[in-house]
This record gives structure tokens, C-alpha cells and sequence, in this order.
């Protein structure tokens, strides 16, 4: 075992050519100052549905409070950087914001997680909406209903870039780990990981703090980008949303997320000009999607470089042939 | 004392309307084990055509109310074929996506046809009040009571007396050895819809008539909390849905009489929490242990 | 020294009485049979030793380093990191995970190999990463299943696949082995090898097997005590020998006076 070996430099060179693509596509105009929101939705949907991925499709728990989480990580960066705006205001209100709102998942997740499937879900979208209750209601720290605005704009897309990457890198070393491994087993069976000695309690409970980890990063960023941020903006629709990237990319499949986040953050733009009729549009797609492929783009397989690298391979061997 | 009875009287009324459309939840949840997003939405079809019927064909309020049911029992069996039935063996994530999808449709295609603004339901029964030892109830209200009681028991004898209902139980039981038995899964599945979406329907035509106003994004937040109540009671068991669905209307009620609105919604999930916790299955649910 | 010992053991389910005042004891590296007829609450009495079920009554105390100590309250996974591994009747693999990660898991817990540890990339966790897929594939030989280390376990063929049940619960390290019923639906050809697979295991690993099963030739075979249970009673206990001339076990088998 190296640390660098084939794959780990593959993906840096993917990383590092994915930012000088999007950096001269900026530079040169291709991506104008709109296309810029459009690229860095996609960026913060990337981070919020890996870590969505990483408690569904790992855990096989299922949440349906991501949007709570993230609320509290766009609420507390967004206070903390309107007092000090600086870079290191944001580092310390993504920090603050991950932290607090990993001790919120941990308080929720233990009596929780111990409930099965549908229940977990609703038990978690109560959640979320409770906390998008409080802070409507505490008023002097949130501003309540009419939400935040004037949040200092510090995270230019490259940082987001940066953070985006950072996440999946994350989820990918936790997923192809030891402590992976184990939450893995507790999606296939239960009963039969506890057995093999899987602290399932543990485990799951990891992996949702994880995921609520990655919802405050992206929460925080989004606050931080958009330097307005409503309790309107965190509703159970925005569970959803991070549900349908989730599922659409194939439960279980991180680079099926981001692949996901991308094709539908397209979509969204190619739909802009249909106005009244978009959302009726991404409705019938939604649902012929689902019908034609429901176990999502790549199912629960990943995009890896050394099957890239083995698809040219052979193409080229073709040629040569 | 007599404003808690009062508060109690018009928490029964919400909590009917809540139990009319956690009946469509929990039924639909027994036999398909399908989470269907999509019934809030049903419920607000169901206020429109109500709307349509009296305002554009002058209908009166039981011509309208029976025009609804049918009409959003139609649709609900139509999304049902259309929608869910391609997707009997995929996994049950993907359905839901589906239902998502279909509540996305319903709501945007009602925008894009009636357009965002609420509008006012015409009042097609005079709401006279009366007064009974001290307390008001309202015309509407009784109405509401009788109808909601009516469709009760009419479910209650379908379910229970009705060869439909015999094949309903056995589906939600076992659906495979119920095929195995003859029965056709497929239709039962279509009458758990039909019956489901009629009861939504008539929900929303008595919502429209009870709080005046509806708009294409009605069924969200009471599609929501008719699920709440579907999973309070015991998802899956329709007297459940019943007992969930007063829970939460007479819940919602008090704390916005006695306390503070703004936190109505915080405190009806705070106790669906804490009913799962001490009991996952929910009050009158059952618990079943996987077999090792 | 005992390293299991079940006293007055009872489960009951609602009315019904699943085991019933129940005795049984391990000791160190012996091989037990389980026998029983159908619903005579072997898989019960197993789900109750492994703490998948909690008992109505009665005692269930272990030996770890030299102290005695009650399982019951105690979790399944304590139990397994206790030394107790098993095996399902109804196969339980992981299905859609590759065989080497099925054995893997089952070797996380001893491994201690951390969260944080394990997401930051230290140089250890390569360390231990291969450490553990090394001695993995060595457990896979022993079975003759190094060659399919990548593939899904739900490919296996059915005998492989039981097979594979056996090796994730020796990658448990455990004292003590509960096989529930591992030839079942297997050939004659198949039990034979596997009874002495088996036998060459409980030698080689100085582990005590407590064995269910049906096929009453292959615990004859190989065991030095078998215990009989019959409604959740246990109606006999001895040597083969012993067990083979009992006149209750021969009518709790063929039925009759």
C-alpha cells in the first residue's frame, strides 16, 4: 500500500483539471457573472448530496432533515461574519457551524437512529423543521422570518471549489475505510453486522454526523456566497431537492452525486427560458427518470479513473487494430 | 373552561379534515409501503374542483363535494397506473422520488393553470352559528363533523364487509401470498388510491368551505401533517390515522389558543418524536421483530 | 473452567414457551452438537447466547480473563468482541459486498483502526489496512476461497457461500463458534467435507464449536457431546453413544410411544 498510487493521483489530476477548465472558462467570459450562480449551486449541491449520500446510501439510514443542518451551518457562519469579516471569520463560522451543528446530530441521532426506515425519515424531517421553527422564532439572533441579509460575500467560487473537493475527499476515505466498511454493512444487514461485532449504534451515528458535518460546510458556504439567507430557504423542498441529486446520481454512489448535482444543475439552466412551464417540465422529467432508470444513473457502482483509463485502453487498442 | 371547549370543538374540525387525508396516507403506506407525497396534493386538486364546481357550474355543496371525490379519485388511481405502477419492483426510494414528482406536477400544472393567487371559496352553505350550552359551533363545522363521520363509516364497512376490503387486508397482510390466493394485486391497489384520493377530495372541498381560501400550494403543509398523523397513529392502521389525525388538529389548536402560533408546528413534531422514540411503531401501531 | 454456562434458561413469546428452564455449559475446545427436531428452539437458544433475543428467565454467564460475567442486557456486538461468533441458518451475508469485505468487516472491530485515522490517511491505517486484508486472504484459504477474494458475495454458489458464513465468523477471533446449521441444503459429498473442514477448524483455531444441526450423521460424526432439544426442553445430554441408545431422543426423532 502507497499513499500515492494510481487512483489517488488520477483524481488530483481530474480535481486540478476540472479547476483550470472552470478557471478559464471564467476568465475568458464563457461562465458570465450568472453562469457563476449556476456553478457554484452545483458546487454547494455537490457537497450537500455526498454527505446525503454518505447517511442514505452508506448507512442505509434515511434522513429527510438535510436542510436543517445545513440551515444551522448557513446561520452560524453567516452571524459569526457579519461580526468579523474576514477569511478567517469564515474559517472560524464554517468550524463553529460544523461543530455546532455536529453536536445537534449527535442529540438528535442517538434516540433517533435507532428507528427503522420510513420512521427515521419523518422522525428526521420533524426535526429539521424544528429547527427552521427556531430560528423564525429566535428573532433577535437570526432576524427571524425575514432572514439574514448583508453577510459578508468572502467565498468566491474557487474557495467553494476547494471545499467541494475537500468533502468528497472525505466521504471517499471514510467510505473505503475500516469504519467504512462497517457502516456499509449495517445498509446491507443489521442484524448480521452486529453480529460480525459492528457497533451499529456507532456507525450510524458516524455517519450521520458526518453527513450533517458536510450539510453545515455547505450551508455555511451557500450563506456566505449569497449573502442573504431566509428560514424560507431551508424547508423540507430543500431536503428534497438534495434527495432527488441522491437518488438520481444512484444511492451509494458518490461520484453518481456529483455527476447528478452537475446534469441537474444544467437542466435547471436549459429549463430558465420555459418560465411558467419549468417546474412542470422538471416534473415529468423527475418522473420519467425515475421510471426509465430508478436505480439512478450509476446505481451503487462509481465512476473510477482506472475504468476510464481501461475504456481508453481498449479504444485506443481498436484503433490500433 | 369554556374557551378550552371551544378550542376542543374547532380542533375537532381541523383534526377531521387531518384524519380525512392521513387516511389516504396510511392506507396507501399499508399496502405498497409507498410514502405518497403526492396525497397533500390530491387534497388541494380535490378544493379546486370543488371551487370549479360551484363557482363555474353552480353546483351546490353535495353535487360539488361528490363531483370532487370522484373526479380526485379518478386522478389518484390514474397517477397510480401511470406513476407508481411501472415501479412495483423498484426500490422504494425511487418511488417516493416518483411521488415527489407527481406532487411537483400537480402543484406547478395547477399554477400554470389557475395561476398563484389564493383565491376565495364561494360560500355555498350559510355558516349560521348556534349555541350549545355556551359554546359556538358553526354550521360548517357540523357539516364538517357529519361528513367526515359519514365517510368513516362507509370506509369502515368497505374495509371491513366488502370482498375489496377482505383483498385490501390480505394485500397489506402479505402481498405475495395474496396473489398466490388469487387475488388481483393490481386492482386492490387501484381501489386503495381510489378510495384514498376520494377522501382527500372531499377534505379539500371541506377545507375550501371551512377556512374560505384556496391556493395550488394548499395540500403542502397539510400533506405533511396528515403523514405526521398517519405515523403518530400507526402507519399502516387506519384507525391510527383517525386518532392521529384529532391528535394533531386538537394539538395545533390549543397551542395557538393558549400559547404562541409561531411554535404550532415545532410542537407537533416534538411530539411525533417522542412518540417514536417510546413507541417506534407509533400509538396503536405494532411493532414487528425481524426474524433471525 | 467453563467458558459458557446457561442456567434455568426461558424465552418466552407472548404465551408460548420457546425454551424452558434450560441448562447448558462450554468448555474450553470441545466440539458440541445441538441437535433437535424442527421448532425445537435451536435458533432460538442461539439468538438467546448471542444476545439477538433477551431471556425471560434464567442465566447466561461467560468466562473472560478468568472472571465470570453475565451477558444478558449485553449487546450483540459486545458478545461477538467478547469472543462469541456465529453463523445464520438463513444465510446473512453481506450480498452486494465483495468477499474479502465481507471478512474484513467482521475483522474491524479487533482492528481498532479509528474514524479520524482512517479519513485523514495517516501512514498507520495503510499499515493496518493491509495487516487485516493479509490475514483475511490467509482465513480464505483455509476455505479454499482465496481465488474469489473480488467477487460479490451473492455470486457465490451455495456452498461457498456457506462456507464464506464460517470464515466471517472465525475473522471475529472468537473462543467460541456457533454454527447454525451449516450443511444444511448441501449433498452428502458437501457435508462430508465440510465435517471434516469443520473438525480441522475447532483443532486448529483451539476453539470450542457449539454445532445446530439436522443431519444427525454429521454431528454423530464429530462431536464429543451433544445436548437434544425438544419443545425448548432439553431432554437429553451425553456422548453420541449415549445419545444414539436414549430412548426419549429416539422418540422425540421418530415420533411414536
Amino acid at each position: 500500500m502507497k499513499l500515492i498510487n494510481k487512483t489517488t493521483i488520477g483524481w488530483l489530476v481530474v480535481a486540478i483539471a476540472g479547476f483550470l477548465v472552470l478557471q478559464l472558462a471564467v476568465t475568458t467570459g464563457i461562465i458570465s457573472a450568472y453562469y457563476e450562480i449556476t456553478l457554484v449551486t452545483i458546487l454547494i449541491n455537490i457537497i450537500l448530496a455526498v454527505g446525503l449520500n454518505l447517511i442514505i446510501g452508506f448507512s442505509g439510514q434515511f434522513s429527510l432533515g438535510h436542510a436543517g443542518f445545513m440551515a444551522i451551518g448557513a446561520y452560524t457562519a453567516g452571524i459569526i461574519t457579519k461580526y468579523f469579516p474576514t477569511y478567517t471569520g469564515l474559517f472560524l463560522g464554517i468550524l463553529a457551524g460544523v461543530i455546532l451543528t455536529s453536536i445537534v446530530a449527535l442529540i438528535v441521532g442517538i434516540p433517533t437512529l435507532r428507528l427503522k426506515g420510513d420512521y427515521l425519515a419523518i422522525a428526521t424531517l420533524g426535526v429539521a423543521e424544528i429547527i427552521r421553527i427556531v430560528i423564525v422564532n429566535m428573532q433577535s439572533v437570526t432576524n427571524g422570518a425575514a432572514g439574514l441579509s448583508g453577510i459578508p460575500y468572502l467565498s468566491k467560487w474557487p474557495l467553494i471549489y476547494v471545499f467541494t473537493v475537500l468533502t468528497i475527499l472525505l466521504v471517499a476515505n471514510y467510505t473505503q475505510s475500516s469504519p467504512g466498511r462497517a457502516t456499509i454493512a449495517i445498509r446491507e444487514d443489521e442484524i448480521a453486522a452486529e453480529s460480525m461485532g459492528v457497533n451499529t449504534t456507532k456507525y450510524k451515528t458516524i455517519a450521520f454526523i458526518l453527513g450533517a458535518a458536510t450539510a453545515a460546510i455547505g450551508g455555511a458556504l451557500h450563506a456566505s456566497y449569497f449573502s442573504v439567507i431566509r428560514p424560507g430557504d431551508f424547508t423540507f423542498n430543500k431536503s428534497v431537492d438534495v434527495l432527488i441529486i441522491v437518488v438520481f446520481g444512484g444511492i451509494g454512489s458518490i461520484t453518481g452525486s456529483v455527476v447528478a448535482a452537475i446534469l441537474l444543475g444544467f437542466l435547471n439552466v436549459f429549463l430558465q427560458p420555459f418560465g411558467a412551464l419549468r417546474m412542470i417540465i422538471y416534473a415529468l422529467a423527475l418522473i420519467g427518470i425515475m421510471i426509465f432508470k430508478p436505480s439512478g444513473l450509476l446505481g451503487n457502482k462509481e465512476f473510477t479513473v482506472s475504468g476510464l483509463l481501461r475504456l481508453f485502453n481498449r479504444k485506443s487498442a481498436q484503433g490500433e487494430g | 373552561m369554556e374557551t378550552f371547549f371551544q378550542q376542543m370543538i374547532n380542533g375537532l374540525s381541523l383534526g377531521s379534515i387531518y384524519a380525512l387525508i392521513a387516511l389516504g396516507y396510511t392506507m396507501v403506506y399499508g399496502i405498497i409501503k409507498l410514502i405518497n407525497f403526492a396525497h397533500g396534493d390530491i387534497y388541494m386538486v380535490g378544493a379546486f374542483i370543488g371551487y370549479t364546481m360551484i363557482h363555474s357550474f353552480g353546483m351546490g355543496f353535495f353535487p360539488a363535494l361528490l363531483t370532487a371525490m370522484a373526479l380526485s379519485a379518478l386522478l389518484g388511481v390514474l397517477i397510480e397506473r401511470i406513476a407508481y405502477k411501472p415501479l412495483r419492483h423498484a426500490t422504494r426510494i425511487a418511488v417516493l422520488i416518483t411521488a415527489i414528482g407527481v406532487s411537483y406536477l400537480l402543484q406547478n400544472g395547477m399554477l400554470y393553470f389557475y395561476g398563484a393567487e389564493v383565491r376565495s371559496f364561494p360560500q355555498v352553505v350559510d355558516n349560521t352559528l348556534f349555541e350549545v350550552a355556551g359554546l359556538q359551533v358553526s354550521r360548517i363545522q357540523l357539516l364538517i363533523f357529519a361528513t367526515t363521520l359519514v365517510l368513516m363509516v362507509l370506509l369502515q364497512f368497505i374495509v371491513q364487509k366488502t370482498k375489496m376490503g377482505k383483498a385490501m387486508r390480505a394485500v397489506s397482510t402479505d402481498s405475495s401470498a395474496a396473489q398466490l390466493m388469487g387475488i388481483n394485486v393490481d386492482n386492490v391497489i387501484s381501489f386503495t388510491f381510489f378510495l384514498g384520493s376520494a377522501l382527500a377530495g372531499a377534505a379539500g372541498v371541506l377545507v375550501g368551505l371551512y377556512y374560505n381560501t384556496i391556493d395550488p400550494m394548499m395540500g403542502v403543509a397539510p400533506g405533511l401533517k396528515a403523514f405526521v398523523a398517519a405515523v403518530l397513529g400507526g402507519i399502516g392502521f387506519i384507525p391510527g390515522a383517525v386518532l392521529g389525525g384529532f391528535t394533531i388538529g386538537i394539538v395545533e389548536t390549543l397551542v395557538s389558543a393558549y400559547g404562541n402560533s409561531m411554535i404550532r408546528d415545532a410542537v407537533v413534531y416534538g411530539i411525533l418524536i417522542l412518540i417514536l422514540i417510546i413507541r417506534p411503531a407509533g400509538i396503536l401501531g405494532k411493532h414487528v421483530k425481524e426474524k433471525v | 473452567m467453563s467458558l459458557l454456562e446457561v442456567k434455568k434458561l426461558t424465552k418466552n413469546f407472548g404465551g408460548l414457551s420457546a425454551i424452558s428452564n434450560v441448562h447448558l455449559e462450554l468448555k474450553e475446545n470441545e466440539l458440541v452438537g445441538l441437535i433437535g427436531p424442527n421448532g425445537a428452539g435451536k435458533t432460538t437458544l442461539f439468538n438467546l447466547l448471542t444476545g439477538v433475543y433477551q431471556p425471560t428467565e434464567g442465566s447466561i454467564e461467560i468466562e473472560t480473563n478468568g472472571q465470570r460475567e453475565s451477558v444478558i442486557g449485553k449487546k450483540t456486538y459486545t458478545i461477538t468482541d467478547m469472543g462469541f461468533g456465529r453463523t445464520f441458518q438463513n444465510i446473512r451475508l453481506f450480498k452486494n459486498l465483495t468477499v474479502l469485505d465481507n471478512v474484513l468487516i467482521a475483522m474491524h472491530s479487533k482492528s481498532k483502526v479509528g474514524t479520524l485515522k482512517s479519513v485523514l490517511r495517516l501512514p498507520s491505517y495503510y499499515a493496518s489496512e493491509s495487516k487485516m486484508k493479509k490475514e483475511a486472504i490467509e482465513l480464505l484459504k483455509i476455505f479454499s476461497l482465496e481465488n474469489k477474494v473480488d467477487e460479490l458475495a451473492k455470486n457465490l454458489p451455495y456452498g461457498e457461500q456457506r462456507r464464506l458464513e464460517i470464515v466471517r465468523a472465525l475473522a471475529t477471533k472468537p473462543k467460541v463458534l456457533f454454527l447454525d446449521e451449516p450443511a444444511a441444503g448441501m449433498n452428502p459429498q458437501e457435508t462430508a467435507d465440510l465435517t471434516a473442514l469443520i473438525r480441522q477448524i475447532q483443532k486448529d483455531f483451539k476453539i470450542t464449536i457449539l454445532l445446530i444441526e439436522h443431519d444427525m450423521s454429521l454431528v454423530m460424526n464429530v462431536c464429543e457431546r451433544i445436548y437434544v432439544l425438544e419443545y425448548g426442553r432439553m431432554i437429553a445430554h451425553g456422548t453420541p453413544e449415549e445419545i444414539k441408545g436414549n430412548k426419549q431422543v429416539i422418540k422425540a426423532y421418530l415420533g411414536g410411544e
